[in-house]
């Protein structure tokens, strides 16, 4: 695998700057000697043929939603609107500087204002911060505002737990300890649901609140939701909403009506902007009546045709964004919302859940089913007991042959040899039936031919990486 | 039919029956019925692809701020991009990929990390890089933590001259962690004082250059902290040209990477760099590309050390960040690639030239002076008596500013910064001197 330092020679760049000339070496003088530069970056000399073959090249070495079903569970990898790339493009809303007067950004103001008010009543709460630049700085941001109403009622010294159920993302008690709570357990039951009578158990004045993903992430909708945040409420904590799978419900359930006080929504899940190879994401936060005070400054206003930003809110957790989050993110998010609509957002879950439940069905008879009840937009097989000490990793590997990008596997935690499978609404019945006959052949070939599953993949540029030398012997960068 | 959603009504059904239910409606009978009875819609209609593209095109036509020409700076820059970083970022394997997860099928993905880490690693003079963080103010938050699950200090030393918005992120995100910032003064040249290291300090934060545009003197800082962390936060453009703070034993280099390639994006998404010693590795939040080899030899990467992040070791891992700003970091790293190291070195140059020249220009007016004699790289404050007519004067000559009110946190209050870029050509810079001699 080469990298751009492979190529090129040196003096060749790919693109045409102004000169210095002369002025340069009086120039470099000018920068007093204790701050000049001993030796230069070392940084790749290539002409642009040189670049845009080697980046071109590494591109094809990627699988993306552009290039196949990608049914990586949890992370919702529909399509992405070519139209939203376009627009998140046009100069006014690329170009412009975040610290310009807000009379000069109303454009802006207006599109962030916009989205602010659709996701309120997509999520039915009444406040809500576009500040959070992912999922997981939402749940930080979440965790701040709880810490900021304890602290603001006294009760910050003795409300120190929060609790999580087993089947939670990682980045929930991650997100937790970062603000110093103490993260509790609550197991799940036999239907994957949490637990009532451990939820009993562990609630008292002690608790801050619990995070809670819905659907959860076995995707199953927790039947005994308002039963749940009733008893946290009455216990005196707050409810988090992980809201990674809003997808399953968009446009039929609001999380504040099922008893959220804070909800993260992930723009690049359920909203199609696309993951960009690990980001950029956005994660918005919308809260209950009780957290409105504690949001972060300033909010986007709007008097009459006129956006303003009111910082008035002297019980704010502060800033968690320099200025006011992943605005082109939001752009792509906003002219989704607008094309789906009400209806189209009905359709949206409706296609994801229909999609995921159409799999299942397909699928169980040849993979262990560990919950099998209905499905929202994702389910969880298992692929324990396959025979010949086939494991889920081979199974993973196999489908890249079969040129799938294989679901996301060994999550969540509590199901043996996971295989988590979220197919997304956009993706034509077609595609299912080939993906469906795919993974049924593998089923047949672990029995048949294991060696295919253990060798797999086999087309791809490298095939299994040696992730213990990587630890062993790290090379995180090239030496020169 | 909506364009992303593919079932048609025979589809639908054929599914339906292949599950054995009879409607979708079925499918979400586990949803409590009165959950689904409080929902309410928005009332909002189903808009066409063109519907979609005139309202977004006309409220980006809305802000009229784009049509004045930008002096803008406050951590973001209006620099040059070639053409080539948008073609690149635009190649769907890139932008439409998740996570590098499956590295078999995410070699692009994870080999331009690595060139990323090492690029990073080049300008900061560091020997570790993340794949990116967020943005460069949660960047330097994340730093501070990591200096606190260190050392255990729990006291932050804070120039009173860094950028506001870095410290009102920085400050959330300590509260948040129970840590408490302390101010360390400037000089009269506008640089770093400082004057001693209390017990339980657990970092030093140092930018470069300063929230005033001016330059630090890093040496022999490290050497009064010892353990404590010195931490830098650094304009990636000026490193080009300057000692970067890894020379000066700097134990962690964060900062703002839109310089290198980003558009400024009304602030968003940004690039958080985030660099470090290899002693520090298992302890560094964040993505991290490494290199190996595969079951037949072959070289490849992979995420490694991954025991750090939150998928894996959940409540006790290094940061809870997830999803980061990889398609910005694949821009800094084309952009890099694209300029090389004589590119880059004439992008700061041009930038320290045509801001120096302008800065000569209004100490000569009456009534206007630069307000601190230390070095500065691209960006200067202008002092004067009315700083709020002086930017009212350039705003009607069609140039922007910062508003006064930007220094105000940072205790300057007869003034105003002003930001100079190799864009700014030589008539613009005219226009704004003019304008403020009011002929």
């Amino acid at each position: 695998m080469s990298t751009i330092y492979d190529h090129g020679a040196p003096g060749r760049q790919a693109v045409a700057l102004p000169q210095l000339g002369k002025v340069e070496q009086g120039l470099l003088g000018a920068i007093p000697a204790d701050l000049r530069r001993r030796d230069g970056p070392r940084l790749p000399e290539v002409s642009q043929p040189e670049l845009v073959r080697h980046y071109t090249a590494l591109s094809r070495m990627n699988y993306g939603v552009d290039t196949g079903f990608y049914p990586l569970g949890s992370c919702t990898m529909k399509h992405n609107p070519k139209l939203h790339e376009d627009l998140a493009r046009l100069p006014g809303f690329a170009d412009l500087h975040p610290l310009l007067p807000p009379e000069a950004c109303q454009g802006a103001l207006a599109l962030l204002w916009e989205t602010a008010e659709h996701l309120k009543g997509i999520t039915g709460m009444p406040g809500i911060t576009l500040q959070p630049a992912a999922g997981a700085h939402g749940e930080l941001t979440g965790m701040f505002l709880i810490k900021r109403w304890l602290e603001d009622r006294g009760e910050l010294g003795r409300r120190t737990k929060i609790l999580l159920p087993d089947s939670a993302h990682g980045t929930n008690p991650a997100s937790a300890a970062m603000v110093g709570f103490t993260v509790v357990s609550i197991p799940s039951d036999r239907r994957g649901m949490v637990n009532l009578d451990a939820l009993r158990g562990a609630l008292g004045s002690d608790v801050a609140g619990i995070m809670l993903t819905v659907p959860n992430t076995l995707g199953i909708f927790e039947e005994d939701i308002v039963t749940i945040t009733d008893l946290v409420h009455d216990a005196g904590g707050l409810c988090y909403f992980d809201g990674a799978n809003l997808n399953a419900y968009l446009g039929r359930a609001r999380p504040g009506d099922m008893g959220a006080d804070v909800f993260h929504i992930n723009l690049h899940k359920t909203f199609s902007t696309p993951h960009g190879g690990g980001g950029p994401g956005a994660g918005p936060v919308t809260v209950s009546e009780v957290l409105v005070p504690y949001l972060p400054v300033p909010e986007i206003a709007r008097k009459g045709e006129t956006y303003h930003l009111d910082w008035d809110r002297p019980k704010s957790i502060g800033r968690v964004h320099p200025y006011f989050g992943n605005v082109l993110v939001i752009v792509k998010a906003l002219a989704y919302i607008l094309s789906l609509g009400d209806e189209g957002m009905r359709a949206v879950s409706g296609g994801a859940v229909l999609a995921a439940n159409y799999l299942k069905a397909k699928l169980k008879g040849a993979y262990k089913l560990p919950y099998d009840q209905l499905a929202k937009h994702e389910f969880v097989l298992s692929g324990e007991g396959m025979g010949n000490g086939v494991r889920t990793l081979d199974v993973a590997k196999r489908l890249i042959d079969y040129g799938f990008h294989p679901p996301t596997i060994y999550f969540p935690l509590i199901v043996k040899e996971a295989l988590m499978i979220e197919p997304t609404e956009t993706e034509p019945r077609e595609t299912l039936d080939t993906f469906a006959e795919a993974l049924l052949s593998i089923a047949a070939e672990a029995r048949e031919h294991p060696e295919l599953l253990r060798e797999a993949p086999h087309e791809t540029p490298v095939r299994r990486l040696d992730e213990a030398r990587a630890v062993r012997e790290p090379r995180l960068k090239l030496d020169f | 039919m909506n364009p992303y959603l593919p079932h048609t009504p025979s589809d639908i059904r054929s599914m339906l029956d292949t599950i054995g239910v009879s409607d979708v409606e079925a499918l979400f009978s586990d949803i409590p019925a009165e959950v689904q009875g409080w929902n309410r819609p928005l009332g909002l209609a189903p808009h066409d692809d063109l519907a979609v593209h005139q309202h977004l095109t006309g409220l980006a036509e809305r802000s009229t701020g784009r049509g004045l020409i930008p002096f803008l700076g406050g951590g973001l820059y209006d620099h040059f991009i070639p053409s080539v970083v948008g073609h690149i970022l635009s190649r769907s394997e890139f932008f439409t990929a998740y996570t590098p997860y499956q590295p078999e099928v995410s070699q692009g993905t994870l080999t331009w990390m690595f060139e990323y880490q090492t690029m990073i690693c080049e300008l900061t003079g560091m020997e570790v890089a993340n794949a990116s963080m967020y943005d460069g103010a949660t960047a330097l938050a994340e730093a501070v933590l990591m200096a606190h699950r260190t050392t255990r200090g729990k006291v932050v030393l804070v120039p009173s001259s860094l950028h506001p918005r870095l410290r009102e992120v920085l400050a959330t995100y300590a509260w948040g962690a129970g840590l408490a910032l302390r101010d360390v003064p400037y000089t009269e040249a506008g640089r770093l004082a400082l004057d001693g290291v209390p017990d339980g300090t657990c970092a030093l934060i140092v930018q470069q250059p300063n929230g005033f545009g001016i330059l630090e003197d890093l040496t022999g800082l490290k050497d009064c902290l010892r353990k404590t962390f010195l931490i830098a936060y650094a304009n990636p453009i000026p490193l080009a040209v300057i000692e970067p703070p890894g020379s000066f034993g700097a134990d962690v280099v964060v900062g703002e990477g839109q310089p290198l390639g980003n558009p400024l994006s009304f602030g968003g998404p940004l690039l958080g760099f985030f660099a470090t010693r290899m002693d520090h590795l298992r302890r560094m939040p964040g993505r991290v590309s490494g290199q190996t080899r595969d079951v037949d030899g072959k070289t490849g990467y992979v995420m490694t050390f991954q025991t750090r992040e939150q998928h894996i070791r959940r409540e006790g891992a290094t940061s809870n960040i997830c999803t980061n700003s990889a398609l910005c970091a694949l821009a800094a790293t084309v952009y890099l690639a694209a300029l090389g190291p004589d590119g880059l070195r004439r992008v700061a140059l041009l930038s320290w030239e045509k801001a120096h020249a302008l800065a000569e220009r209004l100490a000569d007016l009456p009534g206007y002076d630069v307000a601190f004699d230390g070095p500065f790289f691209h960006e200067f404050i202008v002092r004067c008596n009315d700083p709020e007519a002086a930017v009212g004067r350039l705003r009607r000559a069609g140039i922007a500013v910062l508003p006064p009110s930007f220094l105000h946190p940072l205790g300057v209050h007869d003034g105003f910064i002003v930001a100079v870029t190799e864009k700014r050509t030589p008539e613009e810079l005219d226009r704004f001197v003019v304008a403020l001699e009011g002929k």
